[in-house]
């Protein structure tokens, strides 16, 4: 079997006692492109990191084309030809593209001298091979996310490794710069190069992948073809059981308005958004990278001052570029990125929870500790957070109980109308479906939601009506049932 | 030692021997300070003597009430170099003020409210100019000093009236005032730290100050203030300092910020921000104090206390950082 690059067998790991993989395993064909499936803290991210080097395994085997190997670094690992992309991207922000692509290896003048020329030409030429709309003379710092992220990407294919892991490569890309990775990706397979891919879009695994894996609770699952089985054996697979779906039709429709935006502007960002939210119902926000959307929500809930326009909150004006304010007349957000701007990751559960409600949870400043612990403790229960206990650090934990920790700081407020920016981004099938069911029984008991999401399907899947972001502006309201990914698609791009 | 008892419910389903790394890396800086203070009992009988102890904890209060303040700015990510500037600029405005005779409170507030004015220049400078902590305070650092020497001509103020001294040899039972003064900021501060939202917000804005901000947490106030407590007890502690010297001199606390920074980081907190304890810079404090102390005892020249006093505070956050790569 010369044409397997890559088989692992029952690598197991534990982490102080507990255990993070007990049997993993993958066959990686030359030419092919492997899709590992498996929910959060179903120890995909361990096996990979073992894989390239940044963490040792304690028994198993690895071999790579079939000579058993046992890297001590990533630069070991690529040294064997296997590289990985990964979530947390790492450039330099101060250099420019060819400086990071080529960092540490740069060409030389004389073995001294950096030959920048060189640098940039051949930097150039491995973005135009890929495909990649990017000057490689930019600065990384003026590059939009999705830019960013192509560059690492690129990074990983300009070792010609045969081996390349990605890792949720597209949770920062939009849907046009998916299409050039993908092209990206089967002009390497053609040339016999094996991919691992990650993610949780179960879609565009179909499209890209042929071989599946699936590990569950830091075991091994099943592997196979993608093409032998469906969507909701893939799922079922993942999540161990059968989905409920959220029971959209019968969602009580209410007359009154939670929130009304009046031709909100703000400079480069957005301009004269109006719409409506009613309590009872979740609106779903549609829009591409750099659509505004983001923004949009951002300044409703006062993190940036709108230069025009207003918003009422049950008729009452909201203040402006006040986030304490905000969320004492009863508005949350939960934030795009929870590492980033959702989580204090060196934070107990408990002090993330309580962090926005501590003004509730005090008198004279004071804090309650039995109520902050009560307070804890509830939205544990209510939320379904795995922890062993409220005292742990919220960076031990897996992202989707890391996402509903973030959604439960803002459920402690007490709030009538949700924003949500991406709450389901790089998160489990399983734990998609218990924030989908959360933010349903949000509605019902008579809140109002704002989705913003990425994911056509989510949006579909959860919201009343659909706004699509286009440049800054609304351009489309839809409530029609038979709304399709690809009209969405069509309409914001 | 009882390893079992002191490990936590968390750890305690872990195998013995990591249990045991997990143990030393805990709690390394106490072992270290016991193991210290049973070598220096052996090597000298005169070191566990009340009065030695009490000598160590006197000498430890100016460094420990300076590092109470450090602790909160730096949990904030942020640093104060200015810390003894403003020690010695507040002692001489208080100096002066009791040396005309205007009584001990009046002299007590002038103290403060220099120290408190001169941390809120650094606070406004850092929160709403956003220069960053380590330059800001850099330039405190000299404006202080300039300040100091203007404000009295570059002369000590001696002729300080026996009520001010008294917070320097006044006792309280018997304990001496300093070390009363010491406690009593350790504990009203440690206590804001742990049961205040306040203190919530301190640790919150150092953790990840957009998170922060996103939970509607005032960011800038926030920072602002942390500033203003390090510069209100750096002003306390040099009233303590002039009247323990019975003067106020302008050259007071010159380099006392290194002292400070060091009890802070031997102590835990982490220069990153969002993590560390207040516990853990006292005990960083007394360390200090007791090294200090001890190699004095011992008869070695204070340029080897240098070099001891270094050494441990690169050891401390070696094992920060070996704790760390363990995950």
């Amino acid at each position: 079997m010369n044409d397997v690059l890559l088989e692992a067998r029952e690598v197991s790991k534990s982490f102080n006692g507990v255990t993070a993989l007990r049997d993993g395993r993958l066959t990686l064909r030359a030419g092919s492109v492997h899709a590992l499936c498996g929910g959060n803290g179903a120890g995909k991210s361990t096996f990979l990191n073992i894989l390239m080097g940044l963490l040792r395994r304690d028994g198993g085997s690895i071999r790579r084309n079939g000579v058993e190997v046992s890297f001590a670094s990533p630069g070991d690992a690529l040294a064997h030809g296997m590289a990985i992309i990964t979530q947390e991207l790492s450039p330099v922000m101060g250099m420019t593209v060819a400086e990071n692509l080529y960092l540490g290896r740069e060409p030389t003048l004389g073995g001294f001298f950096v030959d920048y020329r060189k640098l940039r030409k051949q930097a150039q030429a491995l973005l135009d091979r890929l495909g990649f709309a990017i000057d490689a003379g930019r600065v990384m710092s003026e590059l939009s996310l999705a830019q960013v992220q192509l560059v690492e990407i690129a990074k990983a294919f300009s070792y010609d490794c045969q081996v390349i892991i990605m890792d949720e490569p597209t949770s920062a890309i939009g849907e046009r710069e998916t299409e050039t990775l993908f092209a990206a990706i089967r002009s390497v397979t053609a040339n016999g190069a094996g991919i691992v891919y990650v993610s949780h879009r179960l879609s565009e695994l179909a499209e890209i992948a042929e071989d599946y894996t699936i590990f569950r609770d830091g075991a091994y699952v099943e592997s196979g073809k993608l093409v032998d089985i469906d969507r909701a054996h893939l799922v079922r697979g993942i999540v161990g059981r059968e989905l409920v779906a959220v029971d959209k039709e019968k969602r009580p429709a209410s007359d009154k308005v939670c929130l009304n935006v009046d031709g909100l502007s703000r400079k480069n960002e957005f301009s004269d958004v109006s719409l409506q939210v009613r309590h009872g119902e979740i609106l779903g926000i549609y829009g591409l990278m750099g659509s505004g959307r983001s923004e949009f929500l951002n300044c409703v809930y006062g993190l940036t001052s709108p230069d025009g326009g207003n918003v009422l909150l049950d008729g009452k004006p909201l203040p402006k570029g006040d986030p304490a304010a905000t969320i004492r007349a009863g508005i949350s957000l939960v934030t795009e990125d929870r590492k980033d701007t959702g989580l204090v990751l060196s934070g107990s559960v408990r002090e993330n929870i309580a962090m926005a409600a501590y003004p509730s949870l005090s008198s004279l400043s004071v804090i309650n500790g039995r109520r902050e612990r009560a307070l804890a403790d509830e939205m544990i229960g209510k939320l379904n957070v795995k922890t062993a206990s409220q005292e742990l650090p919220v960076s031990s934990m897996s992202g989707g109980n890391q996402q509903k920790v973030v959604l439960a700081k803002c459920l402690s407020t007490g709030p009538t109308l949700l924003l949500c920016d991406e709450p389901t981004r790089g998160i489990d099938e399983g734990a998609k479906q218990e924030i989908y069911k959360l933010l349903d029984q949000f509605v019902r008991a008579g809140g109002a939601v704002i989705v913003v999401s990425s994911e056509a399907p989510e949006l579909l899947y959860l919201s009343d009506r659909i706004a699509v972001f286009k440049g800054g502006r609304i351009v489309a309201m839809r409530d029609d049932d038979n709304l399709s990914q690809e009209t969405l698609l069509h309409l914001a791009s | 030692m009882n390893a079992q008892t002191l490990t936590t419910p968390a750890t305690a389903t872990v195998a013995p021997r990591q249990r045991m790394r997990t143990f030393i890396d805990r709690f390394a800086m106490p072992i270290i300070f016991v193991v210290l203070c049973v070598v220096l009992a052996f090597s000298s009988e005169y070191f566990l003597t009340a009065r030695n102890l009490m000598d160590i904890l006197r000498q430890t209060s100016i460094n420990g009430i300076l590092a109470i303040g450090m602790t909160y700015v730096i949990l904030t990510k942020g640093i104060d170099l200015s810390v003894g500037s403003i020690l010695a600029f507040a002692g001489i405005c208080s100096g002066l003020i009791a040396a005309q005779g205007h009584g001990l409170l009046a002299a007590l507030s002038a103290g403060l409210l220099a120290g408190a004015v001169l941390g809120a220049v650094n606070g406004f400078v850092v929160a709403r100019l956003s220069v960053p902590p380590f330059v800001a305070t850099l330039g405190m650092l000299s404006v202080a000093r300039g300040l100091t020497y203007i404000v009295n001509d570059g002369s000590p103020v001696a002729d300080l009236p026996d009520a001010y001294l008294s917070l320097g040899d006044g006792k309280l039972g018997p304990l001496s005032m300093p070390i009363v003064i010491f406690a009593a900021v350790a504990l009203l501060f440690w206590m804001v730290l742990k049961y205040t939202t306040y203190g919530r917000y301190v640790y919150a804005v150092g953790g990840n100050e957009k998170s922060a901000r996103t939970s509607g947490i005032g960011v800038r106030k926030v920072i602002f203030s942390v500033y203003v407590v390090s510069g209100l007890l750096a002003g306390l502690a040099g009233m303590v300092l002039s009247a323990r010297t019975t003067s106020a001199l302008p050259q007071a606390g010159l380099s006392y910020e290194l002292d400070a920074i060091a009890a802070v980081v031997i102590g835990g907190t982490s220069l990153s921000g969002g993590t560390g304890s207040l516990v853990g810079t006292l005990f960083g404090a007394l360390l200090i104090g007791v090294i200090n102390n001890g190699l004095n005892l011992l008869g070695v020249s204070s340029y080897y206390q240098q070099v001891a006093k270094g050494l441990i505070i690169v050891l401390a956050v070696l094992l920060d950082v070996s704790r760390k790569k363990q995950r």
